[in-house]
């Protein structure tokens, strides 16, 4: 887990023939309906697996409970997709916000210029020198820690890819041809933001948004699992994963293999989902 | 006298970073709704009466309005007394650098390992565009990106402590033994499983950019002229894709010790390793405010060298910069 | 020496919604040169001058599918034989030092060109053998690209095929944008080149240029030839030429009439039917939009046209 920026995959002609369009549609579906799955069996799945059954403690995963049971034997199955539909919320929630503070700070610093554009600058360069966890957990404890310390960490410490990302959309369209011969042509600015700068802007968002999931809930997990996120009442997979610390020694594997495993998976669906709507809305990022 | 130039440059320019960065996480932290003495006070809470209360917030001068107790702070801190850890009991700086010290092996044991591993899985990628093997290599970056390091610190832990027994569960020293006085070889040993966690984890950033900027190099309007004088594929990596490739990786791999620190402080945490990482959990988790003041300044200098050093590299390397006298 | 015949190159592409679909930069493309010769192709930018040339080289992006055939010493050029021949037997003058690795020596640059052109010798006495031939410096070698002059670029750019023995040298936009005397120097390099008897192709917008040491021009419109002739016709003026579009060029000349050709060339994804140049060609008939005509020997030089008569 990080929050290097790491290079898009640039989707290269793997087989000369394929159909890179239909190939791309469909990565797009399978990750939606895997996302979708967890969604939904995380709301519909028995809560009877969350109750203490002293009997049926600490069992390898069997066809009955296919994750296994904990220590006061619960099913971890359902543990691990409550854990996930927590962590999603919170991941959402936290991206939505951080993409939005991205988006508006973006904005300002563009249309502003000036010393608001040198404040940002500045700003967004002292979060960057910061190593992103020791910000998170700084912003976390500034907020006392649990579900807004999670939420406002990750939110303020996101947002600076995507601001940077739109300031540079913005400065470029605004020198562009068409967008200088509207305001040539007496329109207003509003127009001009409405009809030349949203059609841009909002592509740019979607996917700044999608991308930043997979950070936001990495990022989560990481500080509940440290403590200092989200609290024992609120069983994301992040605590699943630290209570499972305390029980790794005696052997019981599956407590901290499978759901850690079930949190790589989405992650990585996020990340196929963000990665190829942005091929699918950009070409350029896959042309050759 | 160049480099001095650029040296006074980059302390400038750290001085002002650092006075911002320290302003803003003291107004921050002096938001923070958990209270300092509390924290100091900790499991003694019941024997303290209002009035010890009183008296420590008093001869800490919480009382003083912020701006005050910043120009204190700020005081005391140019004269090299960053306060005293309340956890630790220990005056900050201390703290500090003895978990440093702890730190460090990890840290450039992972740095070292991720650099060669990743650089060379790179160039076999990015060499080898389009076949099994570069697939293989994307995939395996591309997932190691999505993974939570301590949940790859825990599998590691399964496999290789609990289930092999080949390597310590916890710690740098084994129990009873003083991290001090443990010989070389126990730490190694110590040492070993969470600098392969970081590492695997460092890998997939210079792996992926290096296979990048390999395909970019080999892409290029030199490769082509290079390739119509007949070099073949690894020539042409060898003769021209290392060259063009090397420092670019390099000054990554320098950059990159944010994500460093920041992989170190979880994998310390599942290893207990009692590094700096591990001590800046404990000061979010407790409240020790002025240890974690100290380690947001320390990291942040940490990374500003990382990326002071990167640049330095190219200006001392690449002849386009060193001969052209450009900046 | 080499001898292009009906060599098409198209590539696929992708546009928004990851929709596929394929360009054709030459079509139908005819060209021969021979042994001590200077052949001068001229074209505008987007004609597919600089794809003739990679296409010989075997070096276009793999994304490209080639038709027809080219011949080399009257062998067919198969890919393999151009992974063989590349280097040695052909040898390639690009643009600019763009197309020098910028962060190794120049003189280390035309050592490795040695080693690979497959010379006997030292590479390090071939490089200061050809560095002496163009009156570079020993310690020219010492620099990287970045630190040589326009003049001495085009001079090292040349030492990288003369370094080698081969017998047919490709001049891919040798003067671009360069001071006059320099352009003469480069030009007279390549026309040595052609007098120690190997076959160089000059590929140029520079119709000008091209004259002063070609022996025969061939004229690219739209990526095909449209005309093959002998220097010597642009020299005895308009009327000695076949093709109405060279017709046209030989006019836009500064020391001609210097009159613009009205119109612009099609785009590779939007070409006309029948001939290339129909749309902009004065003396267009419905015989010339119906279908594509063929290479024909009038006077002495090829050309693609139905309404020349020799």
């Amino acid at each position: 887990m990080s929050d290097m920026s790491l290079p898009a995959p640039v989707h290269r002609l793997a087989t000369p023939f394929s159909n890179r369009r239909r190939q791309t549609l469909w990565a797009i579906g399978l990750s939606l309906s895997f996302l979708a799955l967890i969604v939904v069996l995380g709301q519909r799945l028995d809560p009877a697996g969350l109750d203490t059954n002293l009997q049926a403690r600490n069992q390898a995963p069997t066809w009955q409970h296919p994750f296994g049971t904990d220590w006061l034997g619960r099913d971890m199955l359902t543990r691990t997709l409550r854990g996930l539909t927590i962590s999603l919320a919170v991941g959402v929630i936290a991206s939505a916000l951080s993409a939005c503070i991205g988006l508006l700070i973006g904005l300002a610093s563009a249309t502003l210029g000036g010393w608001v554009d040198t404040v940002i600058t500045w700003v967004i360069d002292m979060f960057l020198s910061l190593p992103h966890l020791v910000a998170l957990i700084l912003i976390a404890f500034v907020f006392g820690g649990g579900l807004t310390g999670v939420i406002a960490s990750v939110a303020l410490t996101h947002w600076t890819g995507l601001a940077r990302l739109i300031r540079a959309e913005v400065l470029q369209l605004k020198t562009a041809n068409y967008v200088q011969l509207s305001e040539r042509l007496g329109r207003s600015r509003i127009w001009i933001a409405r009809h030349h700068l949203l059609p841009h802007l909002i592509p740019q968002f979607v996917v700044g948004l999608l991308l930043l999931f997979p950070h936001a809930i990495l990022h989560e997990a990481g500080i509940t699992f440290i403590g200092i996120g989200l609290s024992p009442h609120q069983p994301a997979v992040g605590i699943i994963l630290s209570e499972s610390m305390r029980h790794l020694s005696t052997g019981y594997w599956w407590l901290a293999a499978l759901p850690g495993l079930s949190l790589l998976v989405m992650v990585k669906s996020f990340d196929a989902l963000g990665e190829n709507l942005r091929a699918l809305l950009d070409p350029k990022t896959s042309q050759e | 006298m160049k480099l001095l130039l650029f040296v006074v440059k980059k302390l400038a320019r750290l001085a002002v970073l650092l006075i911002a960065l320290s302003m803003a996480a003291f107004a921050l932290v002096s938001l923070s709704p958990i209270d300092p003495v509390n924290a100091y006070i900790g499991a003694d809470m019941l024997r303290v009466s209002p009035e010890q209360r009183a008296q420590i917030a008093e001869r800490w001068g919480l009382n003083d309005p912020p701006v005050q107790r910043y120009l204190r702070w700020m005081g005391q801190a140019l004269q090299g007394d960053l306060g005293t850890s309340s956890i630790y009991r220990q005056p900050v700086i201390t703290v500090i650098g003895q978990r440093f010290t702890a730190s460090l092996a990890l840290m450039s044991a992972a740095w070292v390992l991720s650099g060669v591993l990743g650089f060379t899985l790179g160039v076999l990628a990015g060499g080898n565009e389009g076949s099994p093997l570069d697939r293989v290599v994307r995939w395996f970056a591309y997932t190691l990106a999505a993974t939570p390091t301590f949940w790859l610190a825990l599998l590691l832990l399964i496999v290789f402590s609990v289930t092999l027994r080949w390597t310590p569960i916890c710690c740098a020293a084994p129990p009873g033994v003083l991290p001090e006085e443990a010989t070389l070889l126990q730490r190694i040993h110590h040492l070993m499983l969470p600098a392969a966690t970081l590492s695997i984890i460092g890998v997939a950033n210079i792996a992926l950019h290096t296979r990048q900027k390999l395909i970019a190099a080999l892409h290029s309007d030199y490769a082509l002229f290079a390739t119509a004088q007949g070099e073949k594929r690894w020539g042409l990596i060898w003769q021209h894709g290392l060259r063009n490739i090397a420092l670019p990786a390099i000054t990554l791999q320098f950059a990159s010790l944010s994500e460093l620190f920041g992989g170190s402080v979880l994998a310390e945490q599942v290893f207990t390793y009692p590094g700096l990482g591990q001590a800046t959990v404990q000061a979010g988790l407790r409240g020790d405010v002025p240890l974690l003041m100290g380690i947001v300044l320390f990291s942040a200098i940490f990374v500003f060298t990382g990326n002071a050093l990167a640049d330095l590299i190219y200006h001392v390397i690449d002849p386009r910069i060193r001969l052209g006298g450009g900046a | 020496m080499l001898a292009v015949r009906n060599l098409s190159i198209s590539f696929r592409m992708y546009s928004a919604g990851l929709r596929q679909h394929e360009i054709t930069p030459i079509t139908g493309l005819d060209l021969e040169v021979r042994a001590g010769e200077l052949v001068g192709i001229v074209g505008a930018s987007g004609s597919g001058k600089s794809l003739l040339a990679h296409a010989i080289l075997g070096i276009l992006p793999a994304n490209a599918r080639t038709a027809g055939e080219i011949y080399f010493k009257e062998t067919l050029l198969t890919p393999d034989r151009q992974k063989r021949l590349r280097g040695k037997e052909i040898a390639l003058i690009p643009q600019s030092v763009g197309f020098l690795d910028p962060l190794m020596r120049v003189g280390q640059q035309v050592r490795r060109a040695a080693y690979l052109s497959g010379a006997n010798g030292s590479a390090e006495a071939a490089q200061r053998q050809v560095f002496r031939r163009y009156g570079l410096r020993d310690e020219d070698a010492e620099r990287y690209p970045f630190q040589v002059s326009g003049g001495m670029a085009r001079r090292v750019l040349v030492s990288t095929a003369a370094v080698g023995q081969a017998a047919l040298i490709i001049a891919d936009e040798p003067t671009p944008g360069l001071h006059p005397a320099v352009v003469a120097e480069t030009l007279g390099h390549l026309r040595q080149l052609a007098d120690e008897g190997r076959a160089v192709l000059l590929i140029t917008h520079d119709i000008g240029a091209a004259l002063t040491v070609a022996d025969r021009i061939a004229v690219f419109y739209a990526g095909t030839t449209v005309e093959v002739a002998p220097a010597a016709d642009f020299q005895a003026g308009g009327q000695a030429l076949r093709h109405p579009y060279t017709q046209a060029l030989w006019r836009a000349l500064p020391q001609n009439q210097f009159v613009p050709i009205a119109g612009s060339q099609p785009p590779p994804d939007q070409l006309p039917a029948g001939c290339l140049f129909a749309p902009r060609c004065p003396h267009v008939s419905a015989a010339c939009r119906a279908a594509r005509p063929e290479l024909r020997l009038i006077r002495g030089g090829w050309v693609r046209c139905i309404h020349v008569e020799g």
